[in-house]
């Protein structure tokens, strides 16, 4: 059974065709790139497969549970359980520290365990930064703070939505290889991005315009 | 945030102020329309002349004394004054001040125990006397006389000025009429069924006296002390309900500022409960932060008010604290709702949405 089953997925807002008709297998352990133009329907398609909106038409499974017709309170937990989400503009807490940052996933989660927060940021190579505030912190640190927190509850899923976008090269290098490990290790990962070079590290490549899945290639 | 707090603090003020005079206001306005006179006269029952300055000893006794302002005795007789048939009151100088604060002398008060006398404004102009000059007062069957001095002369307003004032015991001296007074007057802070349960408690214990109300300043004090805490309510309520929309609109604001941190939450997994108990805690801290702050500040707001209307102190109460307190916490809840639901709103789709 794979990881992710989307069918006919179809997502409008009023008169707006965000999505048509997408069609997708997501099997365990694979490391996949959604790319294509501004506009073309990558977000959307990441916030439902997150939980965090409902698909207008279509089915969804994740993890054998069919996501198409489960109430709000069941997403948040679905959500909570099996997703970690990376995001372009990191959205970490501006008054917590690092490690704050990283715990406050796992408080609504579960509960807050500071060394095992400590141990994720050691994972991300930000041991010693752990007490300071993301305002302290360069770009790339933030991200890998970030890459952190979306670690910290195991999910079966990470989405990363533009990773990369706010980075400079360097950065980029660092938190790619991140990635790369985490797929080594089998964890199974979503990346949206703009940039072939970034796109091509992955997998298997989406391509996406206009709503549809235009192209779907195999990266060598 | 902090305007919240200023706004919670105000209100706490104001509550704890407000509630502060409203209990004590009626016991200071109580003091101050004491100011008035007596509103109560102690006589001797049935067709007896004379009390004995003795019973008022044990009135004294039945009178709460942090109540009690003052009681005044009074022996009157018309004796000669110049030659002149002078209607005379002996009494307590020190008590009439109390009693009857409203007095103004011109030149001194007499002195207790001294041959002093205080003329009625209206007696010293016909009997042409100033303070300072000297009478002769006659008394008794053998028409004894006795050299008295003028200490001062008194404008009421009232019968008063007529009269002539001396000392009890000189008057009582020169009658004979040893332990000797015609009435008593008291004032004493109560209200009418106060006053009223007093009144017969002292004709219960004392057959000789008969205590009289004085209604009428007694009964327009309690309509005056009403309206006054009808006012003070009216107040209250209309800065609580300030106090409310400002809180309402902060947090509304203090959403608005964190949708994104709220989304974001949501997104790592917090549900709705989470997300209320974050806000509702938040509230309660300022509620009561602003209310303990607002509580030290309306103690001294009621003590500024209490000792620059009243000229008196009052005591800090707990009840009071602790009741603003609440008043402020649930001010805050209550104000917390409508910005708690806009967070519940808050979609966890924005924080992917760049906006
Ligand atoms: N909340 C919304 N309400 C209305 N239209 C929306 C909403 N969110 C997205 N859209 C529309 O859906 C389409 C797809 O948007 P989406 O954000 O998924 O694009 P994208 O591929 O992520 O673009 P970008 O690369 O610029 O991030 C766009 O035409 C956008 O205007
Ligand atoms: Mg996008």
């Amino acid at each position: 059974m794979s990881l992710l089953e989307l069918k006919n997925v179809c997502m409008t807002y009023g008169k707006v065709k965000a999505l048509q008709d997408i069609n997708l297998v997501v099997e365990k352990g694979e490391w996949l790139a959604l790319m294509g133009p501004s506009g073309s329907g990558k977000t959307t398609l990441m916030n439902i497969i997150g939980c965090m909106d409902k698909a207008t038409s279509g089915s969804i499974i994740l993890d054998e549970r069919d996501l198409s017709n489960v109430s709000k309170n069941e997403l948040t937990s679905f959500r909570r359980d099996k997703i970690g989400l990376v995001f372009q503009q990191f959205h970490l807490i501006p008054y917590l520290t690092a490690v704050e940052n990283v715990m406050i996933a796992q408080y609504y989660h579960s509960m807050p365990d500071e060394a095992e927060a400590l141990a994720a940021l050691d994972r991300v190579g930000l041991k010693d930064r752990a007490t300071h505030l993301p305002s302290q912190l360069s770009g790339g640190e933030q991200q890998r703070v970030c890459i952190a927190r979306a670690l910290i509850n195991y999910p079966m899923l990470i989405l990363a939505d533009e990773p990369t976008g706010n980075l400079d090269e360097a950065n980029e290098e660092i938190v790619m290889k991140i990635f790369h490990e985490l797929h080594a290790e089998g964890h199974t990962i979503l990346t949206v991005t703009h940039d072939m070079e970034v796109g091509k590290q992955a997998e298997k490549c989406i391509i996406i315009d206009h709503g549809r899945i235009a192209e779907s290639k195999y990266n060598r | 945030m902090l305007i919240a707090l200023l706004a919670v603090a105000i209100g706490a003020t104001i509550i704890s102020g407000m509630v502060t005079v409203y209990y004590d206001a009626p016991q200071q306005m109580g003091r101050e329309f004491r100011s008035y006179g007596a509103n109560m006269l102690l006589v001797p029952t049935g067709d007896q002349q004379w009390l004995a300055e003795s019973d008022l000893q044990g009135v004294m006794g039945l009178l709460p004394t942090d109540k009690l302002v003052g009681i005044a005795p009074f022996l009157y007789e018309k004796i000669k004054i110049n030659e002149q048939p002078i209607l005379t009151a002996g009494t307590d100088f020190d008590q009439v001040q109390k009693v009857s604060p409203y007095w103004q002398i011109t030149g001194k008060w007499p002195a207790t125990g001294s041959k002093e006398i205080l003329l009625g404004a209206e007696l010293a102009e016909r009997m042409k006397i100033v303070p300072g000059q000297s009478l002769i007062l006659t008394t008794g069957a053998e028409q004894t006389e006795t050299k008295a001095v003028v200490a001062g002369i008194v404008r009421t307003g009232g019968k008063e000025e007529q009269f002539a004032f001396m000392d009890l015991s000189l008057l009582q001296k020169l009658l004979q009429k040893n332990e000797q007074i015609s009435l008593a007057q008291v004032s004493i802070v109560a209200n009418q069924t106060e006053l009223q349960t007093l009144a017969d408690k002292i004709s219960e214990k004392n057959p000789m006296l008969a205590p009289r109300l004085l209604q009428q300043v007694a009964h327009s004090e309690q309509t005056v002390l009403k309206k006054l805490q009808a006012l003070v309510f009216l107040v209250t309520i209309v800065v609580l309900l300030l106090t409310l929309i400002c809180v309402a609109t902060t947090m509304m604001a203090v959403v608005t500022e964190r949708r994104k941190e709220i989304g974001l939450k949501k997104a790592l997994g917090a549900d709705n409960k989470a997300i209320v108990l974050d806000f509702l805690g938040e509230g309660c801290v300022l509620g009561a932060l602003g209310g303990v702050l607002g509580i030290a500040l309306g103690f001294f707001f009621a003590q500024s008010v209490s000792i620059n209307v009243f000229g008196r102190a009052i005591a800090f109460s707990p009840m009071i604290a602790l009741f603003s307190l609440f008043v402020s916490i649930l001010v805050t809840g209550i104000a917390s709702l409508i910005p708690v639901r806009i967070a519940i709103n808050v979609e966890p789709a924005i924080v992917l949405r760049g906006e």
